[in-house]
């Protein structure tokens, strides 16, 4: 019952002519900022012409995709407080890139993260390594948007055929190329800036809606929550839900919160965007912005999801064609009707949609300056036959991600996003951090770790639970990991997260290789490191136009 | 340190800087500001997280209404992030910054 009347929330038309009107205006703007994109600097940095308040602006767009927005709301509205472990896991996480990173990456590199880990390394080993585990990292947090259009979707557009939602995943990847290929960095900062402000507002508007019907007092939500939840519904206020069921599923919640914390300041299309400010201190301003754009978000996420609880209730919300992320969207209709709901629905699109830009021309600018100019070229290139290659790449890897979209709808797309963010903290940050801070650091080391953390980070997933071997429904009949055959089982790493496994590993291993290798060490670049990441001395300036 | 693996002539304009005073006595400010910041930060997130997995009766304790230590904990991991991206910031404008310039200024006028 409470399936089928959620099936028929909403009016469509609605939600898609919002959304369209999101696409038309963000379109106009992206056709006229574009007008420069020549260069490299241009199409890879935007002309490193955002103020620090803008860039900051487009990286909590970057960062608060459909699944922190929708999912952080359903895992509180159905686990409670287990669910608001995750956003404070992701908001700590910043203070690594605010403190450790921004700013010495953006006066040591130009546009990708390999610069900075190729500075005083050996180039293109570093290189190869470093495009292959950010082409890694990208793909798992690609595939995990794509995956999530699709059941988008179906709850928003009450499209439930696999052909239907298909059709929908390669219009969104479709518009995504455009987007890129015509705005290059600077068009997508600027979707990504009208996506953040949209989402920022739309969840404060839902907020203040669900405060004020219960006077203000988040202790009310909550207990209207507790109320609705049933017998033992206490049990949403206090932590373990989720993961208290077992010493087994304790550690996996601290491997978690050690990937969180760790991965963001080592994902990839993070670390891109604080090149497209002029100075380190716009940098600093931007992490500044984006930390309390962040949380504040995060703080409206808890009072949305415990809304939701108590104004939806966790039965309709795990019966309506979404689940868990139905819960946000699902609030949306009961407070405002269709008009909110279409309104919540768009910002959910265009989340998406923003992410993937972002994601896409990270990946496009990794390959083409990273692999294509530095190792197949080997520097002997024309910066607009880089640009033209980077642009390629923009439209296969739009192709690999719609396809994987559609393969992957219907996935846990919770897998794919703490993979992304396990693969970011292990294979990623340990380098990030040796290369800026250890002098004896050397190009051994960094392959172990890179590699290291790489490696064992997918091997551990492949055989963990996530991908055989947990439980078969007893409804269903399937298992809920990837594979959902039960008799297939090849699990024998317990754990969901290999984080608190790989983590630590790959921070050894940058130890070991570092020392197991006589490669000399280049205390001559390794000063020209330091004094320019501290001073900004020789750093990469704005494009004068 | 440095003088011992490369003496004389062999020494670079970025290694003469990196051994003068001033650029010594910065790395050692930010430094000093921000490992043991980021040490703080992550002890006290990773206390958390530990409080939230194995200490479930003292972070169930009410409050008040519906309102747990639990909660409250959480809460103040929000607070002490603003709280530090706040003391960073204004440390960096109002004493990294201008060192960092005139430095900045003295390599990329060639007087260093």
């Amino acid at each position: 019952m409470a399936a089928a009347a959620a099936t028929n929330v909403g009016n469509t038309w609605i939600n898609i002519g919002i959304f369209a009107a999101f696409v038309a205006v963000t379109l106009i703007i992206v056709f006229s900022v574009s007008r420069q994109n020549k260069t490299a600097a241009d199409f890879y940095a935007g002309g490193r012409n955002f103020t620090g308040a803008q860039n900051g602006t487009a990286i909590a767009g970057d960062y608060l995709s459909a699944a922190s927005f929708l999912g952080i709301a359903g895992a509180i509205a159905v686990n409670g407080y287990d669910g608001f472990l995750y956003s404070i896991g992701f908001l700590v996480a910043w203070l690594v890139a605010l403190l450790l990173v921004a700013e010495l990456l953006r006066n040591t590199g130009k546009f990708t993260m390999a610069d900075v880990l190729s500075f005083r390394l050996k180039q293109r080993p570093i290189r190869m390594a470093a495009a292959l585990s950010t082409l890694a990292v990208v793909f798992f947090y690609l595939l995990a948007q794509m995956a999530g259009a699709g059941g988008l979707v179906a709850l928003l557009l009450g499209i439930t055929d696999k052909a239907g939602q298909g059709l929908v995943i390669a219009v969104v990847g479709g518009l995504m190329i455009l987007y890129v290929l015509v705005g290059g960095m600077k068009g997508t900062t600027w979707v990504q800036i009208i996506k953040a402000a949209l989402l920022i507002l739309g969840a404060g508007v839902m907020t203040f809606w669900v405060l004020a019907n219960f006077g203000f007092n988040l202790s009310a939500v909550m207990q209207e929550a507790v109320n609705m939840a049933g017998e033992n519904g206490e049990a949403i206020l206090e932590p373990g839900l989720q993961y208290g069921a077992s010493a087994v599923s304790q550690l996996d919640f601290l491997s978690l919160a050690l990937a969180l914390v760790l991965g963001t300041a080592g994902l990839p299309h993070v670390l891109m965007r604080f090149y497209t400010v002029p100075s380190a201190k716009e940098a600093r301003r931007s992490v500044v912005v984006a930390i309390w754009l962040i949380g504040i978000f995060y703080l409206f996420t808890l009072v949305l999801g415990y809304g939701a609880a108590a104004l939806v209730g966790p039965e309709t919300i795990l019966a309506a064609p979404g689940g868990q992320n139905s819960a946000a969207p699902l609030l949306a209709f009961e407070l405002g009707g269709e008009i909110l709901l279409g309104i919540i629905a768009a910002v959910a699109f265009a989340t998406i949609l923003a992410v993937v830009a972002g994601l896409t021309i990270t990946a496009a600018t990794s390959f083409a300056h990273d692999i294509y100019a530095s190792i197949i070229k080997k520097g002997q290139v024309a910066p607009d036959g880089e640009v033209r290659v980077a642009r390629w790449t923009v439209v296969v890897i739009g192709i690999i991600a719609i396809i994987g979209g559609i393969f992957a709808n219907g996935q846990n797309i919770a897998f794919l996003v703490a993979l992304a963010f396990c693969v970011a903290a292990a294979a990623n940050l340990p380098t990030i951090i040796y290369s800026l801070f250890w002098k004896r650091f050397n190009t051994s080391g960094a392959l172990w770790s890179i590699y290291g953390g790489l490696i064992s980070t997918i091997v551990l997933i492949i055989f963990s639970p996530v991908v055989s071997g947990k439980p078969a429904d007893p409804v269903t009949g399937l298992s809920k990991s990837m594979v959902t055959d039960p008799s297939i089982d090849f699990h024998w790493f317990p754990l969901d997260n290999p984080g608190i496994v790989t983590i630590p590993l790959a921070f050894l291993l940058g130890i070991v290789g570092t020392f197991l290798s006589k490669e000399r060490s280049h205390p001559e670049k390794y000063a020209e490191m330091e004094v320019r990441s501290l001073t900004g001395a020789g750093a990469e300036k704005a494009v004068a136009h | 340190m440095s003088d011992v693996q490369a003496p004389g002539p062999a020494e670079s304009d970025y290694q003469r800087v990196e051994r003068s005073d001033e650029f010594q006595s910065l790395r050692k400010a930010f430094r000093n500001f921000v490992f043991p910041m980021t040490a703080l930060f992550l002890v006290w997130y990773l206390l958390y997280a530990l409080m939230s997995t194995y200490a479930h009766e003292f972070m169930s304790i009410r409050v008040g209404g519906t309102i747990t230590v639990g909660l409250i904990f959480g809460l103040l991991q929000f607070v002490s992030t603003f709280v530090i991206t706040t003391l960073y910031a204004r440390w960096a404008n109002n004493k990294f910054d201008a060192r960092a310039k005139a430095l900045r200024e003295e390599i990329e006028g060639g007087a260093l």
